[in-house]
């Protein structure tokens, strides 16, 4: 039975379709998996008696032809996804043991295409974070290890759990979002597929909000295609969430092994930074290769801003952390710290509730928004944003369809190693990513090969808005190209 | 810019996070390090730069003004620390 969860969400649909084996059987494969794999600290909740139940009730409907484009596909889901009487933490004390009465739009879309759920994933705390260390529930261990060690590696963050998990074969694909970078990082570092989707694309009704202009849905999965898969049940308009786009889902899966031949990819001189490792400029010429190969075009481009979007995000993000999570007051749900008066018991509340990285930044965020303050630094954060946004669409007016960049700036690094003096050395793992959220367009992070440690690089590509099947069609011949990478199992 | 002991006490204030006087130093200069970060945005040339306030273009949607939800009381209340039918408990405001 130990095959039953190294396969691919594909081969999976083949064999329950062919009547292989059960959905019950598969979910049952999977809950051992993960129980055996509790050194990761993947799972913050398991939720086994729900998993049997669903998969129970999916065999049947599967048995009379009802099933669904993921019916009894084993999934597991960011916890910062509301599910319906299932506890959601966003992975911070401040939560406490909040059980939602309703279920998140994204989640709600999976089951009704009959995935099945085994559990909530660890994150960094409100999705704070590119390591998978700020958690209340601690940090997540990647799968991954140097050759030759056994120091503890991270997994990125800040969907941690969900790379981890995915990679080390406890569920066939998860759920996680994207603020900064939070899906295709740890996608990255953990060999697995990561898409963050279009703002707009996924409906971010009942995800537990972190910086609203910047959130996005997405899912992270073994292969191109089976993220292509999860994407399109994840998709579609929400009329609860008002920055939802009312837009037809396209079928993703049949861009994968679309000809790429003609396409126009732009290749970012301003990524190339000083200091890059060689291997990771190695890999991006690697990639430009193989896309030329299947008969891509390859242009220079210059995106002139990209240096200022991380610190403009710095700004951008906090500011609306700090307004969204305003809503923790010890009041309607989660932790109340007793104060003298309410005043104290709010302030109690919150400075029991949460931690390092979350206090900064709704403390950073209160600042540049604070009277005197708000001109200078958000104001002009927010014409920086804008000024990002035009560099890509003057780049994507002149043709190009797609853009080439390294997912990230070196491969994963050991827990506790870094930001601990300086929270900006954290930071700068997002240096390829954030760009991407601050102009609201869809980005890929697909497994490309290994540095001299024998630890996952990937590569990303940025989409126009709206476009994620070109960069599906991309995506497999990176994936054609470079084969697949799983780790050696030592949990 | 940069800000002194004084200005994170009342950031703190402002964001109602308790900060125990021992923090602010260490406090003080996380939040200085962020705002060094930052600072190089200064040198960007944004005159005339309309400021984003949406990135993907869209018209803003309306919903049909009608009740479509509710009598759920129990179900807004479950998950508060203190109640009393269907109230939220909160220390006394008005004396």
């Amino acid at each position: 039975m130990t095959d039953l969860i190294s396969m691919t969400i594909a081969e999976a649909r083949n064999g329950l379709a062919n009547k292989s084996f059960t959905s019950l059987e598969l979910t049952d494969a999977h809950l051992a998996a993960i129980e055996a794999a509790r050194a990761l600290n993947a799972f913050v909740l398991e939720t086994p008696d729900k998993a049997r139940a669903m998969a129970r009730a999916i065999d049947a409907r599967i048995a009379k032809g009802e099933g669904g484009p993921l019916a009894g596909i084993p999934l597991g889901i960011k916890d910062l996804f509301a599910t319906k009487d299932v506890r959601t933490t966003a992975c911070s004390k401040i939560l406490g043991n909040f059980v939602p009465p309703y279920e998140s739009t994204v989640t709600s879309q999976l089951w009704r295409d009959g995935a099945v759920m085994l559990g909530k994933l660890n994150n960094d705390e409100f999705a704070m974070g590119s390591s998978n260390e700020t958690s209340c529930f601690g940090p997540v261990v990647n799968p991954w290890r140097r050759e030759g060690s056994n120091t503890s590696l991270v997994p990125g963050g800040s969907s941690g759990g969900s790379a981890s998990a995915v990679a080390a074969l406890l569920c066939m694909g998860a759920t996680a979002t994207d603020t900064g970078g939070s899906i295709r990082q740890p996608a990255a570092f953990t060999a697995t597929v990561g898409v963050k989707p279009t703002y707009g694309r996924c409906s971010r009704w009942g995800i537990v909000a972190f910086a609203s202009s910047l959130d996005q849905a997405g899912p992270i999965a073994r292969t191109v295609r089976d993220s292509a898969i999860l994407m399109r049940s994840m998709a579609g308009h929400d009329p609860k969430d008002t920055t939802s786009v009312d837009r037809a889902v396209p079928d993703y899966e049949a861009a994968i092994g679309k000809s790429v031949k003609g396409m126009k990819i732009g290749i970012p001189k301003e990524y190339r930074l000083d200091g890059m490792p060689a291997e990771v400029e190695k890999l991006w010429t690697e990639g430009a290769a193989w896309l030329k190969a299947a008969g891509a075009e390859l242009v220079e481009i210059s995106l002139p801003h990209t240096k200022y979007a991380l610190p403009a995000y710095y700004i951008v993000a906090p500011a609306e952390a700090s307004s969204n999570l305003a809503r923790y007051d010890g009041v309607r749900y989660g932790l109340r710290v007793p104060g003298g008066s309410i005043g104290e018991m709010y302030e109690n509340t919150r400075a029991e509730g949460f931690g390092d990285e979350v206090r900064r930044r709704v403390m950073i965020g209160t600042y540049v928004l604070s009277a005197g303050y708000y001109d200078a630094y958000y104001l002009r954060a927010q014409k920086v944003r804008t000024l990002i946004k035009k560099d890509f669409e003057d780049c994507f007016a002149k043709g190009v369809n797609a853009i080439l960049t390294p997912a990230t700036p070196s491969a994963a690094f050991g827990v506790g190693e870094k930001g601990g003096a300086d929270p900006v050395e954290m930071y700068l793992n997002d240096i390829f990513t954030v760009t991407v959220n601050m102009a609201g367009l869809p980005g890929i992070a697909v497994p490309a090969g290994k540095d001299v440690q024998g630890l996952p690089l990937g590569l990303q590509l940025i989409g126009r808005p709206f476009d994620e099947e070109t960069l599906f069609s991309l995506g497999e011949v990176v994936e054609q190209a470079a084969g697949r990478f799983t780790p050696e199992r030592w949990w | 810019m940069s800000v002194d002991a004084a200005t994170v006490r009342r950031i703190a204030h402002l964001a109602r996070i308790a900060v125990a006087e021992a923090e602010v130093p260490h406090l003080q200069g996380e939040l200085n390090a962020m705002l060094a970060f930052v600072e190089q945005l200064s040198e960007v040339n944004v005159d005339g730069v309309e400021p984003m306030t949406s990135v993907t273009p869209m018209e803003m949607k309306k919903r049909p003004d009608v009740i479509n939800d509710g009598e759920i009381a129990d179900d807004v209340v479950r998950n508060a620390p203190d109640t009393v039918n269907h109230f939220f408990l909160v220390p006394k405001v008005v004396e």
